[in-house]
């Protein structure tokens, strides 16, 4: 009998205080069967990385609102590829000016949120990518 | 080739799957738990419980930052975290929030933090955390802290599996007869009243206090339920070799009484260990975990040899009273001989 969790990582990298939005996804994500790990405001792409090797995740969730995510963002997915987590779906939220989001994709964000986003489209694009390729 | 070797050989990626196999029940977890277990056995394994918002996610990462980075002239020791939260019961989905109060452990490759969900078990621990308890074992960390569930009265899975329990208060929660039911506070090898800045620290530390005196000197091995085979009787029981609870107060978030507090869990290491109770904790333990599985395992392959229709029969008549539950049971395993 084996039990399929997905789990997923919601951090905020960088420096804003404002992490509604972020308790908003990761309630949204609880109430849709996933176990979501929350660690909180202020964290480095270290830290980011280190929590999502320890909990094993199949997502990231990065909300950004400070504009620093061009910095952030390629930072932390490099980190993940050195430690082996290449596999691991990467999902920014927050402020990210339209001529970011292709660049973002480029270097593989699954998907990118702003303001204004249905819940229910995340767990569903959270869904697909995580179920639709899994064998393990 | 299991994901074994790599643990053993400090794999820290190999290590964090295993987790994730074994909490899903994989048979490649199990296998690879297997080649592990001979290299347990190792590791005091400390287990922190108490009610929700006493500071048992604060107090766990003061204790490994402790353990950590000792006072001159000790050594620092590696240390485990699993910390479990409670799954929803209506979607089995889970909000991990431990690791908002670990941040200064971040970036230590002596420590490793795991967020557990409960997954439907209720006793305050997942079904799989003894078996990831095995596997940090296993993996050379000196030091587990198992931090439960917010807790309770009855969540006392914790005691079966850990050497040493905190159990975690803090002021304003309680009068006297909270503490002296039954249950967890009986648990506690160590008593913490953390948030001991607050007012009421006084009179929930004496009304702990007044706990322990009212005892009589009882055993502390834990009953295993319907099992008499294990365990010392009344008669075997020594006064001498018994712990006492230690109270202790701490502000987790200043990092206040720490140091403390990690030795008073070092001297019930020393007392475990100089009155022989470590080896019994152990076998207790596992005799735990042998009783558990055999349930699981009897009943699976039960059910695999009973029709389904078979087993629904019986349950519609207890829907409709026509049995007792009782009745029931007897009815599926020996055909209703004791109707």
């Amino acid at each position: 009998m084996s039990e399929r969790r997905i789990r997923v990582l919601v951090a905020k990298p960088g420096l804003d205080g404002h992490d509604r939005g972020a308790k908003v996804v990761a309630r949204a994500l609880r109430d849709a069967g996933m176990e979501v790990i929350y660690t909180g405001l202020r964290q480095t792409p270290e830290m980011v990385a280190e929590a999502a090797l320890q909990e094993d995740v199949d997502v990231v969730g990065l909300s950004v609102l400070s504009g620093a995510h061009m910095a952030l963002v390629p930072r932390i997915l490099e980190l993940l590829k050195a430690n082996g987590q290449e596999h691991v779906k990467v999902f920014v939220g927050g402020i990210i000016p339209d001529e970011d989001i292709p660049r973002l994709q480029g270097m593989g964000v699954v998907g990118i949120y702003g303001p204004g986003t249905i819940t229910k489209d995340i767990i569903q694009d959270i869904r697909d990518s995580v179920l639709g390729e899994s064998v393990s | 080739m299991t994901l074994a070797p790599s643990i053993l050989a400090g794999d820290r990626l190999a290590l964090a799957r295993l987790l994730s196999k074994i909490e899903n029940n994989l048979k490649e977890g199990l296998v690879s738990l297997n080649e592990l277990f001979p290299h347990t056995g190792r590791a005091h394994l400390v287990g922190v419980t108490g009610a929700p918002g006493t500071g048992k996610s604060s107090l766990v990462n003061r204790l490994a930052h402790y353990y950590r980075h000792p006072p001159q002239g000790q050594t620092a020791q590696t240390v485990a975290i699993i910390a479990v939260d409670p799954s929803s019961p209506f979607t089995g989905g889970a909000i991990l929030g431990d690791r908002v109060r670990m941040q200064d452990l971040a970036g230590d490759s002596g420590v490793f933090i795991r967020s557990m969900a409960a997954r439907g078990s209720l006793g305050g621990l997942a079904q799989a955390t003894a078996s990831l308890v095995q596997v940090f074992d296993a993996a050379g960390f000196e030091i587990i802290l198992i931090e439960t569930v917010g807790a309770g009265q009855a969540e006392v899975d914790i005691a079966r599996l850990a050497h040493t329990t905190l159990v975690v208060e803090a002021p304003g929660l309680g009068d006297e007869i909270q503490a002296i039911k039954a249950g967890i506070l009986e648990i506690a090898d160590i008593l913490v009243v953390n948030k001991a800045d607050r007012p009421g620290v006084e009179s929930t530390e004496r009304s702990l206090k007044n706990m322990l005196q009212f005892g009589h000197p009882t055993s502390r091995s834990m009953r295993l339920e319907g099992n008499v085979d294990c365990g010392e009787d009344a008669a075997t029981l020594d006064a001498s070799t018994l712990w006492t609870p230690i109270i202790l107060r701490t502000v987790a978030t200043q990092g206040d009484g720490v140091p403390e507090l990690a030795s008073a869990i070092s001297s019930h290491y020393q007392y475990l260990h100089e009155t022989g109770k470590w080896e019994d904790k152990e076998r207790a333990r596992l005799q735990n975990e042998l009783d558990g599985l055999l349930k699981d395992v009897l009943v699976t392959r039960w059910r695999a040899t009973i029709p389904r229709s078979k087993y629904q029969d019986a349950l519609n008549k207890l829907v409709a009273r026509r049995m007792s539950p009782h009745q029931a049971v007897a009815d599926l395993l020996d055909g209703g001989s004791s109707r």
